[in-house]
């Protein structure tokens, strides 16, 4: 098979016509408000990914990654607040300068691990530390005593209730229930301009793609066959002398990471961030739209990612009392008859046409005809 | 206007006949041969509309933004059917302007960056002249940006924690104070109140309520609070609050606990032997689509500050009630944020005719003085600061899942959303 860099021929034509389309037909397709809500699915795209290679690959089933998207989403919007709460902007509270929420709250200084967020190069780093860090932990504290499958599972739900009850308790803190709204500006630059818009859609598309690159590169590479090989037996990796729980960690790590960007890209296109999209729910969801693409398809957990979301907001458009079932029974269906997804529906029935109408082509073109085929 | 029924302090006339003198008014248009002629020209699109609304030669569109999925659907589903009878009535008078309403309804799925979406959708897309919708802080919290930054038009129906002013809202509910000095007041004086023990479910509306009435409890009243707590959304546990209550023994229990950590508190209130018919228990949570849930039995005897209650004894509140039960079912019931969304469509109504045109800074302007004298609740005015002037009622519960009104403020309640010295 030829290769292009650490791509085969076929993965690297796939990358491009999804470059093709969220760069180019999606941009010339949509008005800005349909393409901020694409910008937005595709945020959590960068979820369907991590999981694609954390449970696709590494036989890992996490339903707390809603944690890592929603820790990425408020270390940029802590920042956001931040310079959105000047004095000058605030100068109706009884304390000027903090946000809205610890004003309301009582509070009379910015608590100590607000500070850093002054700073848009620390909070950055945050973006992706705090949730990869967190991961580590968990990682660590599970994967090294062997803990995985439906109990990994469940833990990870629970830490994920844990976090959201811990964020909505502590509103002084994190803005509660509400979130923290009404994010305006990144250094000086309106961030809810339509061309503001416009340049975000392009930033978050061109991470996404660096995002898939990277997890192709991970599959390819040593470390994901390793992978594949600790999920399909763990004990027989585990007895060649790897450190199972390292590869495991190392995995899971990368998922929160990938989480946490497309977290902060959410916050930046939305606006605002709430503790809504750190609970389980929204976990269990961004599984699915790994499911519906394919869970060992990268790509797949793209397109799954974008046509969920589509008909998500399609269906409560057009029904909007009647949506949920409509989108109830999408999933039956994708489960029921498409186990391995769109990624599935593609290499069963699309790619073997595709060849064929290739193959007859070839000739056509004056290429030589394969071997096995039959002479007619 | 001249459709309108006569304000609630005019001698209320039977409503019986009142309804026929209605039915008579409405039918005079058509008996005059030319309807048109009757209701005057409707003016000019490109005169009333000079900002790309949507509205048309015979029409206006609006928009219905509320959770119809999820957990907030229990509590937003009244509001969504007052503000569609809102619009039917007002489309057989003639509509706005001349122009019927027709409305696109949205669904918030009680997700926060859902209601964004949804606005944005109905601002952008639909270029709705209004939105009728939201419910919760927090909804409200995440569409307010989208409304300032594309000048829409938010009519907001729930009573709420104030702190917020924006010249892109109607706040139709009560702001805090509204619903909470009035009944202190009434509880100390009539009940010679000394103690009070405050509960909420933990988040801001009833944190910052709480706060409001400890600083009129302990700054004006000059009586104590001997207990403070509160419980996460969806907490069922009370018992050990509960005991804490029997040891303090407070003359009053002050409750702003929300959803369905009702229904556990109230019951276990009654198992514990906390008669509330002994037991002074004030709340400003319980309308009477909670006391559905709750079960009438289990909170009989507490009492209620809100300003309107499906029992009030009004004119306009009558013909509302029947009309609103012939069209969603007579087991429907009314509470306070079902009677506070039906006003949203009627005030918008009367603003866009004070001003003449659709367009949100002329309807903004106009807003303050507006007055809706049939209002079910009694006649309200919109304050400059875009909240309503309107009474303060306390209820006390009956078995039934009614509220027998037994006080209300001689004078409408000024909205102060930022007040002074309660902060």
């Amino acid at each position: 098979m030829e290769r292009i860099g650490f791509l085969k021929t076929s993965e690297a034509v796939g990358i491009a016509i999804l470059a093709a389309l969220i760069l180019i037909v999606l941009p010339l397709g949509l008005d800005i408000f349909r393409l901020n809500l694409a910008g937005k699915y595709l945020t959590y795209a960068f979820v369907a990914i991590g999981l694609v290679l954390c449970w696709g690959h590494g036989g890992i089933l996490s339903l707390g990654q809603g944690m890592f998207f929603g820790l990425g989403g408020y270390a940029m919007a802590m920042f956001l607040k931040l310079e959105a709460s000047s004095p000058e902007a605030t100068k109706i509270q009884s304390t000027p300068g903090i946000p809205d929420f610890m004003d309301w709250n009582q509070l009379t200084e910015l608590p100590w691990f607000w500070q850093p967020f002054h700073s848009l190069t620390l909070s950055l780093v945050a973006v992706v530390l705090v949730p990869t860090a967190f991961a580590f932990l968990i990682g660590t504290a599970m994967f090294k005593r062997r803990v995985g499958g439906v109990y990994f599972a469940i833990i990870t739900q629970a830490i994920a209730a844990i976090l959201t009850i811990l964020i909505v308790g502590q509103q002084g803190y994190t803005g509660g229930i509400n979130g923290i709204t009404d994010l305006r500006t990144l250094k000086g630059w309106d961030i809810r301009t339509d061309e503001a818009k416009y340049v975000l859609y392009f930033v978050n598309a061109g991470l996404l793609l660096a995002a898939v690159a990277a997890a192709y590169f991970v599959r390819q590479s040593k470390l994901g066959r390793i992978l594949v090989a600790m999920r399909d037996k763990e004990d027989r990796v585990r007895f060649s002398g790897y450190n199972v729980a390292n590869f495991k960690t190392f995995v899971f790590c990368l998922a929160a990471a990938l989480s946490a960007i497309g977290g902060a890209m959410f916050t930046l296109q939305v606006g605002f961030m709430s503790p809504s999209f750190v609970g389980i729910v929204p976990s269990i969801e961004m599984v699915i739209y790994t499911a519906v693409g394919g869970r060992l398809s990268i790509l797949g957990a793209v397109y799954g990612t974008l046509l969920v979301n589509w008909a998500k907001t399609s269906f409560s458009e057009s029904f909007p009392e009647l949506w949920l079932l409509g989108l109830g029974g999408l999933f039956i269906a994708v489960v029921l008859a498409f186990p391995n997804g769109l990624a599935g529906i593609y290499a069963d029935t699309i790619a073997p046409r595709l060849s064929r109408l290739l193959r007859r082509a070839r000739p056509a073109l004056g290429g030589t005809v394969p071997a096995g085929a039959p002479a007619e | 206007m001249s459709h309108k029924p006569p304000p609630t302090e005019m001698p209320a006339l039977p409503s019986a006949l009142r309804r026929k003198l209605l039915l008579g008014m409405a039918a005079l248009p058509a008996a005059a041969v030319l309807p048109r002629v009757a209701w005057g020209a409707a003016p000019a699109t490109a005169a009333v509309n000079t900002t790309g609304l949507a509205v048309s030669d015979d029409s206006v569109t609006v928009g219905i933004l509320h959770s119809v999925t999820g957990t907030m659907a229990i509590s937003e589903t009244g509001s969504v059917q007052a503000e569609k009878l809102a619009i039917d009535q007002i489309n057989a008078e003639g509509g706005v302007l001349g122009r019927k309403i027709k409305f696109i309804q949205e669904d918030g799925a009680s997700d926060w960056p859902t209601f964004a979406e949804k606005a944005k959708k109905l601002l952008v897309n639909d270029k709705c002249a209004a939105v009728f919708g939201c419910w919760t802080s927090a909804s409200r919290k995440a569409v307010l940006p989208v409304f300032e930054q594309y000048n829409g038009m938010l009519y907001y129906p729930t009573f709420y924690e104030g702190l917020e002013q924006s010249k892109n809202v109607i706040y139709t509910g009560q702001e805090a104070t509204q619903q909470i000095i009035a009944g202190l007041d009434w509880v100390t004086k009539e009940k010679g109140a000394k103690t009070f023990y405050l509960l909420g479910s933990d988040y801001i509306w009833p944190r910052t309520s709480n706060k409001i009435a400890r600083k009129h409890i302990e700054n004006v009243l000059k009586t104590k609070v001997v207990g403070e707590e509160y419980f996460p959304l969806g907490h069922t546990q009370f018992n050990s609050v509960i005991n804490k209550i029997k040891l303090t023994k407070p003359d009053v229990i002050y409750a702003i606990i929300v959803g369905g950590s009702n229904v556990a508190f109230y019951k276990q209130l009654k198992a514990a032997g906390i008669d509330l018919s002994k037991q002074t228990l004030v709340t400003i949570s319980v309308t009477e689509d909670e006391i559905d849930g709750i079960g009438g039995e289990n909170i009989a005897g507490a009492y209620a500050c809100m300003k309107y209650f499906q029992s009030l004894d009004n004119p306009n509140n009558k013909s509302f009630v029947s009309d609103f039960k012939k069209m969603w079912g007579d087991k429907t019931v009314i509470g306070d944020v079902t009677q506070a969304a039906y006003l949203g469509p009627w005030l918008w109504k009367l603003t866009v005719e004070k001003a003449g045109s659709f367009d949100i800074d002329k309807v903004a302007a106009a807003s303050p003085g507006v007055e809706f004298t049939a209002a079910p609740e009694g006649y309200v005015r919109i304050h400059d600061n875009h909240h309503l002037w309107s009474k303060t009622r306390v209820g006390r519960a009956k078995a039934d899942g009614q509220y027998e009104v037994i006080y209300e403020t001689a004078e409408l309640m000024e909205p102060d959303p930022f007040p002074k010295g309660y902060q």
